[in-house]
């Protein structure tokens, strides 16, 4: 199973006609992910790759592929409306790895997904990755920028702001030997899509992940949630690491919500919550994998 | 990004919020004019502010022994012998450290008649993700240490952005701050020009504090924002022109500045060991892991995805202009990027930039073999990192 895709989903990319959303896309295709269309207004009826077909816009695209998810990459001042576009074409999932958004753009956003049945992951998110059983875990799903050979098949779901803290946590599991079922960015910004705790909720129902690593970061509140209800409901293991213990307050470090402001947000506030929760708190970014693997 | 007060009540008044007459002035000159201005149409006291970007003005100290960043005037003669003791002066306040600012503007204002003190502020709501309206009858007090212990005097208004502040919700407000009847109407104007503000320019936050029942010439009340701080989001500046062109470089790290142009994400802290990551979360926690073996970092930096020997030049110069630094560590995980690109603009940058102190090198991700033998075959003095943990140590034990 896995949570959110699957190697069988259908994804389409926005913005796949740019450097940065056509190298990804690319890469995508060679892990063996199923893209199926793209989309960039005014290119309608180009070929990306020679054989993956382009449309004018996100309705064409599902109406000739069957696309239910989409991969966001275009640029900031456009993105919000690209997100609301895949809404409205009734995408199960949208994942914007754009990075730069406004935050009032998001707020209407989030506004807008109200009562819609889309689930978005991001902005500002390295994506997911469902990891396939070929080498390097190709034939999986990969959604985003992650580099798909560092992942392994496996039972471990990974969520995480960060990118590169992702990389880092699944790169420890997969050098021991320890795949992964889903690995999801959720990103770095103070509006989101979906957070830390809609991921370890579909965790806990997904009967291939056994054990989960939860990545957290300086900024809001919401590790604080989801760990409160991993005390009181979560029937998996759970290894935790908090970044930004050494920031200072009031300072953005480099993720819009990265952020101490008010004396809230802080890594002390997050860690105490963690092991208040009973999750295994990593002293380290470098100890993630094994602390999860005690106590597995 | 900030901007000063006397930009800040720029903008509000364009929403139609009532702030006290004022000039900014960035000369003798120019204060005794906008003072004899303020005094010739009836004013008995006027008010000189330094404007700078940190807060604690009024009680700061400027380097010259001169007490007080802000004054209140009688008349033009006081008002110009001040403007003489602040203008090109460094302040230090509690939230400028040692350094100081220099203060290159001063506003100029009527000094308004204050009744009541009152606290407002619209920001983000991050639990919601909405616009909140955040108001107390505290004013003029530092508003963290009211929510800490009164929390009951803090009103909270959530905004829905498809509608903006309703009118309703706006009165509910001026009510909760215990205003009389006869101030309802004018003071739900102020929130609607306020959370108008917030949300037309983008702000991040405006903050009013304080906000001011005043008691105007002919007797009766008035509201008026009488200081006023706005943060604006850096995401949404490119639809911002007008607010672009009020960023003032003087209150920006020059170290900061320069990383910028190079699309880094650089913060420069106290200690003396340097990092160069990418990605902002292990950039954090890169700084978080030298400080659990006992270093110090120097600074936050991400190089962000691409990681060119172009960026890895200048974040290295910029790193090296910190007097501080002891040691430098380098923590890549070149995921999609290939670890010997990033080795080879390691080892240029070193080579370009002399460098001659400690640099622990962690590479991790694509054809990181071929990345680790060019850093070995490079000639420099550097210690290869295997883990992040093994890096950290390494670099805390060579500085």
């Amino acid at each position: 199973m896995a949570i959110l895709v699957t190697p069988e989903t259908k994804v389409l990319v926005q913005g796949i006609t740019g450097g940065f959303g056509g190298r990804h896309a690319k890469l995508s295709l060679d892990y063996g992910s199923q893209i199926v269309a793209g989309v960039t207004p005014g290119k309608g009826g180009q070929k990306f790759e020679d054989k993956v077909p382009v449309f004018d816009t996100v309705h064409q695209a599902v109406a000739e592929t069957g696309a239910t998810t989409s991969a966001i990459f275009v640029p900031p001042p456009f993105a919000a409306d690209a997100i609301l576009e895949g809404v409205d074409a009734g995408l199960d999932l949208v994942v914007c790895i754009t990075e730069g958004i406004p935050v009032n753009d998001m707020v209407k956003v989030k506004r807008a997904l109200q009562g819609s049945k889309t689930r978005l992951i991001g902005p500002n998110c390295p994506g997911i990755v469902t990891p396939g059983e070929g080498g390097g875990s190709s034939g999986g799903c990969r959604i985003g920028i992650a580099p798909g050979y560092i992942h392994k098949k496996g039972n471990i779901g990974v969520v995480s702001r960060s990118g590169t803290l992702t990389y880092e946590a699944v790169w420890q599991l997969t050098c021991r030997g320890v795949g992964q079922s889903t690995c999801v960015g959720i990103g770095g910004d103070p509006v989101n899509g979906t957070s830390h705790l809609d991921v370890i909720k579909m965790f806990n129902e997904d009967p291939d992940t056994h054990g989960i690593i939860m990545i957290g970061e300086i900024g809001g509140s919401a590790e604080e949630e989801a760990a409160a209800w991993i005390r009181d409901h979560c029937k998996k293991p759970v290894a935790g690491f908090i970044a930004g213990t050494t920031a200072p307050p009031g300072r953005r470090m480099g993720h819009a919500g990265a952020i101490v402001s008010g004396g809230k947000g802080t890594a002390e506030a997050k860690i105490a919550a963690f092991r208040e929760a009973g999750i295994q708190v990593a002293e380290t970014p470098s100890e993630m994998a094994d602390v999860l693997l005690k106590i597995m | 990004m900030n901007i000063h007060e006397y930009q800040a009540k720029e903008l509000l008044a364009r929403h139609g919020v009532n702030v006290p007459s004022g000039q900014p002035c960035k000369s003798i000159e120019e204060a005794e004019q906008a003072a004899r201005t303020l005094f010739d149409a009836g004013q008995t006291m006027v008010v000189i502010k330094s404007q700078i970007h940190a807060g604690g003005r009024g009680k700061g100290t400027f380097k010259s022994g001169f007490k007080g960043g802000v004054h209140l005037c009688k008349s033009v003669e006081d008002v110009v012998e001040k403007a003489k003791a602040m203008l090109g002066q460094v302040l230090v306040t509690k939230q400028t450290g040692p350094e100081g600012r220099e203060v290159k503007t001063l506003l100029v204002a009527s000094a308004e008649k204050i009744v009541k003190e009152l606290y407002l502020a619209v920001l983000l709501d991050r639990n919601s993700s909405r616009p909140i309206v955040m108001a107390s009858t505290e004013g003029g007090m530092d508003i963290e240490e009211v929510a800490e212990k009164t929390p009951e005097k803090i009103v909270k208004e959530t905004v829905d952005p498809s509608m903006g502040l309703l009118p309703y919700q706006a009165r509910k407000i001026a009510a909760a701050l215990e205003l009389p009847s006869e101030l309802i109407g004018q003071a739900a104007k102020l929130l609607m020009g306020v959370y108008q503000t917030f949300w037309k320019c983008d702000a991040s936050m405006v903050e009013i504090n304080p906000l001011c029942i005043v008691e105007n010439v002919d007797g009766t009340h008035g509201i008026a924002a009488v200081d006023a701080k706005i943060s604006l989001d850096d995401n949404a500046l490119y639809r911002h022109k007008d607010i672009v062109e009020m960023r003032d470089l003087g209150e920006e790290a020059p170290l900061e500045i320069e990383a910028g142009k190079y699309d880094l994400n650089y913060i420069k802290l106290d200690g003396n060991i340097a990092c160069l990551v990418n990605g902002a979360g292990l950039a954090m926690a890169t700084m978080d892991i030298i400080k659990h073996f006992g270093g110090d970092p120097a600074n936050f930096l991400d190089v962000g995805g691409g990681a060119t020997r172009e960026q890895v030049t200048a974040a290295f110069r910029i790193i090296l202009s910190d007097p501080n630094v002891k040691g430098i560590l380098v923590n890549i995980f070149g995921g999609i990027m290939q670890c010997d690109v990033i080795a080879e603009g390691v080892v240029a940058a070193a080579k370009e930039t002399n460098l001659s102190i400690p640099l622990v090198v962690r590479l991790e991700g694509n054809n990181v073999e071929i990345g680790k033998k060019i850093l070995n075959e490079s000639g420099l003095q550097l210690i290869s990192g295997d883990t992040m943990a093994d890096a950290a140590q390494k670099i805390v034990a060579a500085v």
